[in-house]
């Protein structure tokens, strides 16, 4: 059984995309389409260093949230939507290779990868990346996707600090 | 903001409401919208109450799409977030945005964007060195690094002069291995000088930077660029090569005859000041004929003269088309970098002229190749198995199309660079395969058939 509730858990699982949003040093929300990971505790977003203003923001505001809302880039039955609000760290300790320890699960939800991967020559920055730990803190959960009714609500974790 | 909305509803099946709660994180949820352009407007339907966003306040909406493709990736990825007041409307909420901000990878494809995110790439790699207290840069595997900072691929612009005049002088005069091999390395490791210098001064120009728009075959290795190697490091390399070419010159020189080093200077000069000031060559728009030089006559007459230890009048004048294709390679390299390079002052051909004279200029020069190979047996200047190079003819034909179709859309045109190089390589492939069967014709017959010789 992991941290998050088994829909979510399953939306994760399939969701090519879905909305990082982060918060500014003006404390705006800024929003980033990303690929996310699940290992059952932890959500994983990897992000090169060309698009790193992210992991800038996160390293000032580890507040986020991820939203899986496109039924088109999550494909489960039925379909459902969720957003899951956390704490994030980066790990940017070994840009090169660090990212790697999640590789097992982008190749499981996106098997393409390897071959982006062997072509790393070709774009060599865009694998130069950071990995983005997410504590799930707060989930919500709209099964069949319609949002205007309550959500559930999972509480899952302290806040930090 | 008006043009993003009016097209808002065709690309994206749903909006994302996303404001900052009470509690200081972010809360981002789904609805269905209706964008009106006319009035600036996005009508957002109502969300549960509970997490209704700060009417009357600023939010950020986002809209995002992709479209998985199973076993290939994705494709049609694109994203717009909007910022603006939202106030309650009919059914719902009412966004005015301000301000807009997106990517859709049919405006910008995906390598133009990452090269646009390159200066972010920098600013993140110096915060990262601050933070960790040493220099923290980017890497590749030595293997990969050495391929992409000397653009090995490209050796076979070297390669096919090379193998050419020696079997020209195999025809003529004979073969000496040790000799062939010295000459193969010594004009491989010129090219890679050539290569690398070019690096350093498109470099030190802003050419690189200015680009945007690299392919596979243009816009140079940008190891500098990219923070993969250090100037320093790529002049150390681009020198050390020069040497050991120049090392080899002296050697083949001193055994094959010293008449080869006007040829050896020739070529080195014409290499180095390709790009390297106060000549730079290229950016005065001879670079074709630089390169025309130096991978055509010069490298099939030095291979024909250190077998025979003479000059002739075959190894140049079959030499004219190979190097024509070569400087045709570059040429077409340099249709996909012409914003760059015109904004770092680099005025190659394709910076001068207009499309039509380009694509023009391509198809008489194609043409004028293939012409020299075909005339050039009747005058007995080069053995009839050589026609077979006219085999090769179709492969300049995708290069037009795409030229005419492609010629501002860099990474649709990258597959014809890839045929245009094609082009150079397998009709310098026939070529040397029309001689070595003029070779084994001679060595078989006594009086070998006319059309073999």
């Amino acid at each position: 059984v992991g941290a998050l509730p088994e829909p979510i858990e399953a939306l994760l699982g399939a969701a090519l995309a879905g909305e990082l949003t982060v918060i500014d040093p003006a404390g705006r929300p800024v929003t980033h389409p990303m690929i996310p990971l699940y290992d059952g505790e932890l959500i994983y977003l990897t992000s090169s260093v060309l698009f790193s203003k992210k992991l800038e923001h996160i390293k000032e505001n580890p507040k986020v949230s991820l939203s899986i809302s496109d039924p088109v880039a999550a494909r489960v039955e039925p379909f459902n939507r969720a957003t899951i609000q956390g704490d994030a760290t980066v790990d940017d300790s070994d840009l090169h290779s660090g990212w790697e320890r999640v590789l097992p699960l982008w190749r499981k939800k996106e098997p393409v990868i390897d071959a982006f991967l062997g072509k790393r020559v070709a774009l060599p920055l865009f694998f130069e990346r950071a990995v983005i730990e997410v504590r799930p803190r707060r989930a919500f959960l709209w099964e069949g996707g319609d949002t205007s009714r309550p959500p559930q609500v999972f509480e899952l974790a302290k806040a930090v600090a | 903001v008006k043009d993003v909305l009016a097209t808002l509803g065709e690309r994206f099946s749903h909006a994302v409401i996303v404001y900052v709660g009470e509690d200081g994180y972010p809360v981002s949820v789904a609805t269905e919208f209706e964008a009106d352009a006319e009035r600036g407007v996005v009508e957002l339907r109502a969300v549960a109450d509970e997490l209704q966003p700060p009417l009357d306040d600023r939010i950020s909406v986002v809209f995002s799409h992709i479209r998985p493709q199973p076993g290939v990736g994705y494709d049609e990825r694109r994203y717009v977030s909007l910022w603006g007041k939202v106030t309650r409307g009919e059914d719902g909420y009412v966004l005015t945005p301000e301000r807009e901000l997106g990517w859709d990878e049919e405006d910008v494809p995906f390598f133009e964007y990452s090269e646009r995110s390159l200066p972010q790439a920098k600013r993140y790699y110096e915060r990262v060195s601050r933070e960790q207290g040493r220099e923290v840069k980017p890497q590749l595997s030595r293997g990969w690094l050495f391929l992409r900072a000397t653009r090995l691929p490209f050796l076979s612009a070297t390669i096919v002069p090379i193998l050419l005049g020696t079997a020209v002088a195999g025809l003529d005069k004979g073969f000496n291995w040790w000799v062939f091999l010295l000459t193969l390395v010594g004009g491989c490791v010129v090219h890679l000088a050539i290569n690398v210098f070019n690096d350093v001064y498109d470099f030190q120009s802003g050419a690189d930077e200015a680009n945007v728009t690299p392919t596979q075959f243009s816009g140079g290795s940008r190891v500098i660029l990219y923070g993969l190697l250090s100037e320093r490091t790529m002049a150390m390399l681009a020198w050390g090569f020069y040497a050991l070419g120049l090392a080899i010159g002296i050697v083949l020189a001193a055994t094959r005859g010293w008449d080869l080093l006007w040829l050896g200077v020739a070529g080195l000069l014409v290499g180095f000041f390709y790009t390297a000031p106060p000549l730079r060559l290229v950016h005065r728009g001879l670079g074709e004929v630089a390169v025309f030089a130096g991978f055509g006559p010069i490298m099939t007459l030095g291979a024909y003269f250190v077998q025979a230890r003479e000059y002739a009048w075959a190894p140049f004048l079959i030499s004219i088309p190979v190097g024509i294709l070569i400087a045709l390679v570059l040429y077409v390299n340099e249709v996909p970098d012409r914003p760059g390079d015109a904004a770092a002052d680099k005025r190659t051909l394709p910076v001068r002229f207009s499309k039509r004279a380009i694509i023009n200029g391509y198809i008489a020069s194609v043409a004028a190749a293939f012409a020299v190979i075909l005339v050039l047996p009747f005058l007995d200047v080069t053995p009839w198995p050589t026609l077979i190079a006219l085999l090769a003819v179709p492969l300049a034909l995708p290069v037009v199309r795409a030229l005419r179709d492609a010629y501002d859309k860099p990474y649709v045109l990258m597959p014809a660079m890839g045929k245009n190089i094609q082009l150079h390589l397998v009709t310098g492939l026939l070529l040397i395969a029309g001689y070595v069967i003029a070779i084994v014709a001679d060595a078989a017959f006594d009086d070998p058939p006319s059309f073999l010789s």
